[in-house]
Order: C-alpha cells, then structure tokens, then sequence
C-alpha cells in the first residue's frame, strides 16, 4: 500500500504502510508510541526514545505554516513532467513536519516563510494505480475525507 | 568521550591529479596519478606502506567494487585495504581510518586514495540518481533534489538573518578567482558577479552559479606514525593531522533543529579543535565543503570564523579570501575545482597540507601554520573536521 504514495514510489514497504490507506481516505497520520506517549510526524513504528515496537497512528488536522521552501526547475527522473514545482517543508502546528508540493491556492512569487497554511491529502488524477501525495494550500481549504474507522 | 591521543599523526606526501571531464582515463588510472604525485612528493619507496584506504561512492562507477582494482593497479597486493563511504565526505572518513588504524599500533605508514569517476554514467542516470538524494521514503517522492535541499536552507538563512543572494554569488566570485590560478582546477577562470546572477536558475533562490560541477578525478595523503614520520622525511616536510573531528545528523530535514547550519559541522568542529588544542581564531587557512555557495557561508558560522548569521557579511567583506583573517578556499573549492565525490576530501587536505610548506606560489597564505578542512557528506548527515599543523 504505501507504494500509493508520492509520485514516484522508492520503497513500496515500511511498518507504517497503512499511513498510505489514511491518506488515501482523506487523514494525516502521525504517530505515538503506546508505551512511553512519544509522538512524532512523519509516523516511525520503532520509538526513538524507548525502544518500543508498538505504535499507534494519530491523526494531525494538517495546519502549519511555511517553514522552508524552492522553486525547482531542473528536475530528477519521474518528475519533469511536473517541472517547474515548489517543494515546501511545512512546520506542523502540533510539531513535526512534512515535504509537500506548493497548491493552486497559494502562488510561488508571494508565498513567505511562516504563512498560515492548510496541508491538503490528494489523490493524483485517474489512472491505473492510486498515487497519494499532499499540497500546501491557504488556510481554510477543505477537502474530501472518508468517514473515519478505526485508527491504528 | 575520546582518549587524546599520546603521539602524533603526520602527512609526509601528498599528490593530486588534474580535475575535470576525464574521458581519457579508467577511476584507477586517476587513481595512479594522484598516487604517483603522493609518492614522489614523500620520496618515499612503496615497500615502507603497510595498507591503503580509498574512498570512492560506488554506485557512480562501472566498476563493482573499486578498492579492488585501484589496489591491483597501483601495485599494493597484497597489502591490506578498504573502502569508505559517507558520500562527498567519503575521502575525509578515509584519512580519519588511516588516523585510526595508525593510532592503534595495527599499521605505521598508509595511503590514502580518493578517486571518483563521474562521468562514465549517462545523463538520464545522473538525473535519477539525483533524486534518491534525500531521504527517500517521505521526501524523495515530492522530487527533492540535492541543490533544492541547500536552497531550502538558503531561503532560511535569508529570512532569519537577511542574507542576500548577491553574498552568496560572492562566494561563488571568490572561489573561480582563486579557482583561475589553480592548475588542476576543473574551470580555471574568474566570473563575474553580474553575469553569475544572470545565470539559468536550477531552484530558487540558486542559480547556476551557485551549484558545484560534478568531476573525475583522484588525490592521493601518505600518513605515518609519529616515529616513522620522522624516520622518513626531513622534519619541514613534515604536516602533523592534530584533530580529527566527526559527527552526523539526521538524514532528514524534517527532524533537524534548524535549517541555517549543520549541527554536525558545529560538533565536529568541537571535537577537532579541541583535540588539536587550537580555536576558530587560530585557524589560518580552510578547506570548505562549498557544493552550494550558502554552504561556505554556513561553514564561515559552524566553524566559528564568524557568529552565526554573519556569514554572509563575512564574505561581502572579502574577509576569506589572502589577506584576511582566514583564507577559505583558495584552491577554487568545490565550486571551480570541481567535486569528485570521492576524491574531494582529500584534495582539501592536499591542498592545506601544501599551503602549511608555503608551496602554493601565488595563492600561499603566507606564514600559515594552521589550516583546517570541513568536508561534508550530503546536507550535513556527516561532517568532518580536520586540524593540520605545521611545527
């Protein structure tokens, strides 16, 4: 499953695979640690802090602001066809952060570090096999979410 | 934390081929050159070395495996041998094994090889390798590439502190002037600052004037224990490697303290002058690893030379280039000598130990005793910092 994420997928397998299935269905997940409470965003199932092996997702509302970002135009193989993008690295509000792609609500001559912003789940057009990926969009925006089973 | 060492570690020759498009030449062949420089330069007989280490990142070359053919071709079977690897800090991991391996008693005198061929890849192989840089699994798949990673740190470094990029271009100004007169440099020609600002733009705020060039090509240290350094040389060939200095940090960005320097530049830098017993202010002339201009304006910080968020006022103020108050890459760098990747970190000690002899001609930092280098591997998952001296 976690093959569905990015663009280009480079490691299809990792204990935290089902944050695919949660983005997937319109939820960012981080997670926690149920032995010792360590949470942490993107999600690791093995605990730095303690050791433990045993974890659970948390859900993250995707608010930040901008805390670094570029404007790439020579891109690397798999993605020169969305060429000219703009990589942001978002400070989650909870703490954590993530790399996402610049949305058609904020424009790249305006955008500042430490705007606002809404991280936005997505799912990559039709097509044969499901590509999840995440844009960084104006406070505010809303997006389709699945209703929520069971996390973790 | 570490023992201090009881003796002495010293380079007693150093040699370095020319960097560059090198299609005239196989990885062991660059690989002889800078040995055979290496040798001569040490007056040295080969049957004095007991072992190799060389430092190449494999997945550039044809060849599977290349410690086992530099070895062959340089006529060292069945002298022991290894390779390391922490990418661009692959040669500087290389000299800290030597250090290791003499300062255990288990060798007395070992060379040092760094070579990278990097040409021999296709284009369209380059490119994807480009975008396995970063950390692959949360980054990697939003096409992360190497000079965006520096640009992301540029960008901070502009809004926390006010940065330009005009300061960042004098960097890469600085560098080809010193680059035009550095005989086995990959562009040996000055730019100007005008016509590097206008160049094609690769991911804001750089330009390509900003980006280092990918290069073939080898430079070769002998080192010697204390005893036998001197058993060997004369005493003023003789360059003392007082403090190595190394430390990593997260391979990703995300969980990074801050985006304006390399915690493990900070630390190394500790670790090294504190083993050497020397300070920031005593260093007279560095090697730094400027695979992006910001880069060299981060190390000015992480090493001291300046406090942070004055590196860009630090070169603005030409205080690293002959005649202030530390002489920064006055080989060319990264930027006009060109980066094979393997080779780098010991071209930085070639050239420091060769500044320490006042062998540099016009491009001698006069009266230099204590130089440094501060090579990095990646954005900064490994740095190392080495102390030379010269008594």
């Amino acid at each position: 499953m976690f093959s569905w994420f990015g663009k280009k997928s480079f490691v299809p397998y990792t204990k935290v695979a089902d944050f695919a299935v949660h983005l997937k269905d319109g939820r960012i997940m981080g997670s926690v640690c149920k032995s010792c409470g360590y949470r942490t965003f993107p999600p690791r199932a093995d605990c730095p802090e303690c050791m433990s092996g045993d974890f659970a997702f948390t859900e993250y509302d995707g608010k930040g602001e901008v805390y670094t970002f570029t404007r790439t135009t020579a891109a690397p193989t798999g993605f020169e066809d969305v060429a000219p993008y703009t990589v942001v690295v978002v400070e989650l509000a909870p703490g954590g952060r993530l790399v996402g792609w610049l949305g058609e609500t904020l424009d790249h001559a305006t955008v500042r570090i430490g705007d606002p912003v809404q991280v936005v789940p997505r799912i990559w057009g039709e097509g044969e096999e499901i590509k999840l990926y995440f844009t960084v969009e104006a406070p505010g925006t809303t997006w389709h979410r699945s209703p929520a089973p069971h996390l973790g | 934390m570490s023992r201090v060492p009881q003796s002495r570690v010293g380079v007693i020759g150093a040699g370095h081929g020319v960097f560059g498009r090198r299609s005239d030449a196989t990885v062991q062949e660059l690989a002889f050159e800078a040995f055979r420089a290496a040798m001569q330069d040490s007056g040295i007989e080969r049957g004095v070395l007991d072992a190799s280490v060389i430092a190449a990142v494999p997945e550039y070359h044809k060849q599977r495996s290349v410690a086992g053919v530099v070895q062959e071709y340089l006529n060292l079977n069945p002298r022991p041998t290894w390779l390391t690897e922490v990418a661009c800090a692959s040669g500087s991991a290389a000299i800290r094994t030597a250090w290791m391996a003499i300062q255990s008693g288990l060798h007395e005198v070992v060379a040092v090889i760094g070579c990278q061929k990097m040409t021999e890849m296709e284009t369209a192989e380059i490119l994807a390798l480009m975008g396995r840089v970063g950390e692959v699994q949360w980054e990697s798949v939003f096409g992360t590439t190497f000079p965006g990673y520096y640009a992301m740190f540029a960008q901070r470094h502009m809004h926390e502190f006010g940065t330009t990029h005009e300061q960042m271009i004098a960097v890469a100004e600085k560098n080809h002037y010193y680059g035009a007169r550095n005989p086995n440099a990959l562009f040996q020609k000055e730019i100007s600052r005008e016509k590097a600002l206008a160049s094609e733009p690769v991911s804001s705020p750089f330009c390509v004037y900003d980006c280092c060039a990918n290069a073939d090509g080898a430079a070769c240290l002998i080192l010697a224990s204390e005893d036998r350094a001197r058993d060997l040389v004369p005493a003023e060939k003789i360059v003392w490697l007082d403090g190595v200095g190394c430390a990593t940090a997260s391979m990703s960005v995300l969980r990074r303290p801050d985006l304006v320097g390399l915690p493990s530049a900070r630390e190394a830098a500790r670790q090294a002058y504190a083993q050497a017993g020397v300070t920031a202010q005593d260093v007279q002339v560095a090697e730094v690893h400027d695979c992006f201009t910001i880069a060299e304006i981060m190390a000015y910080e992480d090493l001291g030379f300046c406090a942070k968020g004055q590196g860009g006022r630090f070169i603005e103020d030409r205080c690293s280039y002959i005649g202030g108050p530390v002489a920064v890459n006055v080989d060319g760098g990264l930027k006009a000598k060109g980066h094979p990747i393997g080779a780098t970190g010991v071209s930085m000690a070639y050239e420091i130990v060769h500044q320490l002899r006042g062998e540099c001609g016009e491009r001698q930092v006069p009266g230099a005793r204590v130089g440094l280098t501060h090579n990095v591997g990646g954005i900064g998952q490994y740095t190392f910092v080495h102390v030379f001296r010269k008594d």
